[in-house]
């Protein structure tokens, strides 16, 4: 048996009054693709920070082919070939993809000329091995988000990498760019790379995992082989408990509907889409990123104009020009960017929480702020909301929390149809199942619910139709019966899709 | 969890970081002259810092609305320029209302140009700034303006006259302090700057007219600043163009002094009256202890820096950060 390149042995962090990380063991072996797990605050990231000298440990050491190292900071653990491609890029837009890879140690010539042959040439033999699409002149604004991830692994591999670190690498990636993010991992794996691998997706790490390393509460759950165990036995490490993974096949007596699309069209986003939604009832849209499902959620929700096709609210053609139309309609948005569109993180729970109502809640000319206490409670106790508190600020609240005050927000204002991209994006497990059971329940009681989903499993677990886009259009409507996973991979990626909807 | 306990210390520290100063700068003055702590002295700042404080309680919104405000000093040469003129032609009762109906105006457009057509406030407020200038000037034709006859008016009463013993001008101040406190901590519309300047995104994702609020901090902004060039026209009664100049960087630097933060979402009304005292109480000190008033142009400048230095090394819980 080799050695591991890379062993962290009983690390120990503690932060004033919080152990962070309690002896927390795990090894890498060369070639091996080590999934490290937890829910969010299990201490994964306070874990690689220890292990990319941005945080100290108080004990326990750091062993890389089986020496005992200090990571003194970033530069050095990349220096010792300890290479981390985070969720969020970092990369300059303007700069070309060489640029940026040998961004801050450019080849130089006399009187500090950029070597523009060297760099090229170097470029284009790490992209080489990478197998990508595009060359080291590229623009890197002009790139995807899953090439861009390319440009971050190519700047990884300019060092001689031992371990590579990817943390939920494949967040914004859509499932078509994840097959070529997987090659480039078994190539690396290939070359006898250790590589740690953080992601919330149970099926990416049974797809490319050899082992699985669980942490909880800063606590070591233990090291399992991937082959030997299942997602059930992973998440009850995860959470203690068992999740609920069954596909939906509970449907509610559907009432009159409640949305309908006829012809609706945006430019180049979207084109004649037509669906309707019915009280009581799921519809989930599936479909890559770029498809135009937010776009036309958006379009619902007053933010973007339709250049052709009406909308129809109980049956009444409207015409929605701004997100207060649309809340006035009784549409609601929990929008796919929680942080960026969804909450305003330094504000507390209780006014993110009421803030589209704000101006009704009014006692003479102030808020009214029993009344609003009276509501954000309402809904901390309907949604299982944990916070100290409503004057807790939101950006203190864990991912699944915050998505909970957003929808809570939404769901204060009574609305008749609910619309929710990506509910679960950057979710921890257990909080991800709590909402798709909330999802269901809401169309139980009469909502109607416009579910928009990159992830399959969600889309299967929640919907009672699923509408499969394609390149801004609608190839083909199922039934939670009738639909299968193959038929839904060939809808969205616009192959034999019968044109019904 | 571990960084947020951090940032927390970190932000206390900063904030206490500026009482600390400010409590060490009142013992150092103190012991230089001992006329600082006077009753007369205290009564004194606070008055001459009342027009300051009631332009900063305007900027105050448009801070927190996640904008700027540059042209605030420009403007208040303007307000006092045309309310003395109109004083000895139309008389004060008209000239009042005119003035105020005039300075709205400037205060509308830049709304305008700040919240409907989004365009960047630093710009937009820095144009303003010089182009009210020259405004003012072409309205007095460069001449300074005088009230005919100084005695006989009861103009005067804004700047200097007293109430129960206490100058007209710290009533408005206060009273407006209380006022616009309770607006913007109070009131729908005080929550929606807040949320604006927080996440204007998420604000417009949350159906809040997100122009319609900006354009009002502006407005509000500029009512102030009416109010302000009123208080200043009367205590003299008669002005030079430039009466306001330089105040805009004064302004901020006491709602920055105060805890509102420059990237928006935070701060309030009581914070910005105690930075405006604690810019006050130091400008009073240095001239108390012998420097040159021109000496204030440099510490207010440092005073600035520093506190901005504070506001982002409270964010990041550290003083230096590679990243920001």
């Amino acid at each position: 048996m080799t050695d591991p390149v890379l062993r962290l042995e009983g690390i120990v962090k503690t932060f004033p009054g919080v152990r962070a990380l309690d002896g927390v063991s795990l090894s890498v072996m060369p070639g091996e693709v080590h999934a490290l797990m937890g829910e969010n605050g299990a201490g994964k990231s306070t874990l690689m920070k220890v292990l990319g000298g941005i945080h100290q440990p108080n004990e326990g050491r750091i062993l890389m082919d089986e020496k005992p190292v200090v990571m003194a900071g970033p530069l050095e653990a990349k220096a010792k070939g300890i290479v981390f491609i985070h969720q969020e890029l970092s990369l300059a837009e303007e700069l070309t993809v060489a640029e940026n890879i040998y961004l801050g140690e450019l080849p130089k010539k006399s009187f500090g000329r950029v070597d523009w042959a060297t760099l090229f040439s170097k470029t284009d033999a790490i992209l080489k091995k990478l197998n990508v699409g595009f060359g080291a002149k590229t623009r890197v604004g002009s790139l995807s988000i899953a090439n861009q991830q390319m440009v971050e692994i190519a700047r990884a591999l300019t060092v001689d990498a031992k371990a590579v670190i990817f943390d939920e690498p494949t967040a914004s990636l859509t499932d078509a760019e994840k097959v070529v993010l997987f090659d480039v991992i078994s190539d690396l794996q290939k070359s006898g790379v250790g590589i740690v691998y953080i992601s919330h997706r149970m099926e990416e790490i049974f797809k490319i995992t050899d082992r699985i390393t669980v942490l909880r509460d800063g606590q070591y759950q233990g090291t399992v082989e991937t082959r030997e165990t299942d997602e059930e036995k992973v998440t009850q490490m995860m959470i203690g408990r068992k999740l609920d993974l069954s596909r939906n096949a509970s449907h509610h007596e559907l009432g009159d509907v409640a949305l309908e699309v006829r012809g609706l069209s945006c430019g180049k986003l979207y084109d004649d889409i037509s669906f309707d939604i019915r009280r009581g009832e799921v519809v989930g849209f599936y479909g890559l990123v770029g498809a135009g499902r937010t776009e036309i959620a958006e379009t619902l929700f007053g933010l973007r104009d339709p250049s052709k096709g009406k909308i129809l609210l109980d049956g009444e053609e409207v015409r929605l020009n701004s997100p207060s139309d649309a809340i006035a309609r009784g549409i609601s948005l929990v929008p796919e960017d929680r942080k960026g569109q969804g909450l305003v993180l330094g504000m507390n729970c209780r006014d993110n929480m009421t803030l589209p109502q704000v101006d009704d809640l009014k006692a003479g000319p102030f808020v009214a702020e029993g009344a609003e206490v009276a509501i954000f409670d309402l809904y901390r106790d309907k949604l299982d909301i944990r916070t100290p508190g409503w004057k807790q600020k939101v950006g203190n609240l864990s991912g699944g929390n915050q998505q909970k005050i957003v929808i809570g927000k939404w769901l204060s204002m009574k609305p008749s149809v609910l619309i929710v991209d990506e509910p679960t994006r950057g979710i921890d497990v257990g909080s991800k199942s709590e909402i798709h059971k909330l999802l269901r329940e809401l169309a139980a009681q009469g909502y109607a619910v416009m579910v928009i989903s990159s992830e399959m499993p969600e889309v299967l677990h929640v919907s009672d139709r699923i509408v499969a886009m394609y390149s801004g259009r609608i190839m083909r409507t199922f039934t939670s019966e009738e639909v299968t996973e193959d038929s839904l991979i060939q809808a969205i990626s616009g192959i034999g899709g019968d044109k019904a909807a | 969890m571990a960084t947020l306990t951090k940032q927390k210390i970190g932000s206390v520290l900063a904030k206490q970081g500026i009482l600390v100063a400010f409590a060490l700068f009142i013992i150092a003055f103190t012991f230089a002259n001992p006329k600082f702590l006077s009753v007369d002295n205290l009564f004194s700042v606070i008055r001459s810092s009342a027009i300051l404080g009631i332009m900063a309680l305007g900027v105050t919104f448009v801070v927190i609305s996640g904008n700027l405000d540059l042209s605030v000093g420009s403007m208040m040469s303007f307000s006092t320029i045309v309310v003395l003129d109109l004083h000895d032609k139309i008389g004060p009762f008209l000239a009042i209302p005119a003035m105020f109906a005039m300075t709205l105006c400037l205060g509308a457009f830049i709304g305008f140009l700040v919240g409907y057509l989004k365009l960047n406030s630093l710009i937009v407020t820095l144009g303003m700034l010089s182009a009210i200038h020259g405004l003012t000037l072409t309205y007095s034709g460069g001449k300074n303006m005088d009230i005919a006859d100084k005695e006989g008016t009861w103009f005067s009463v804004f700047g200097q006259g007293t109430a129960l013993g206490i100058p007209v001008p710290i009533l408005i101040f206060l009273g407006l302090a209380a006022v616009l406190g309770l607006v913007l901590a109070r009131t729908p519309f005080g929550r929606k700057v807040y949320a604006v300047g927080g996440n204007g995104t998420a604000a417009t994702f949350s159906g809040i007219r997100r122009a319609r609020t900006v354009f009002l901090c502006y407005v509000m902004s500029s009512a102030c600043v009416a109010v302000a060039g009123l208080i200043q026209a009367s205590r003299s009664l008669g002005s030079q163009n430039t009466v306001g100049q330089g105040l805009e960087l004064e302004v901020l630097a006491a709602v920055i002094l105060g805890g509102a933060s420059l990237m928006g979402g935070s701060g309030t009304i009581f914070k910005t009256v105690i930075g405006v005292l604690i810019l006050g109480f130091i400008q009073n000190g240095l001239l108390l202890l012998g420097l040159q008033f021109y000496v204030q142009f440099v510490v207010t400048w440092v005073i600035i820096i520093l506190a901005v230095w504070l506001d982002i090394a409270a964010k990041r819980g550290k003083l230096w950060s590679p990243i920001a």
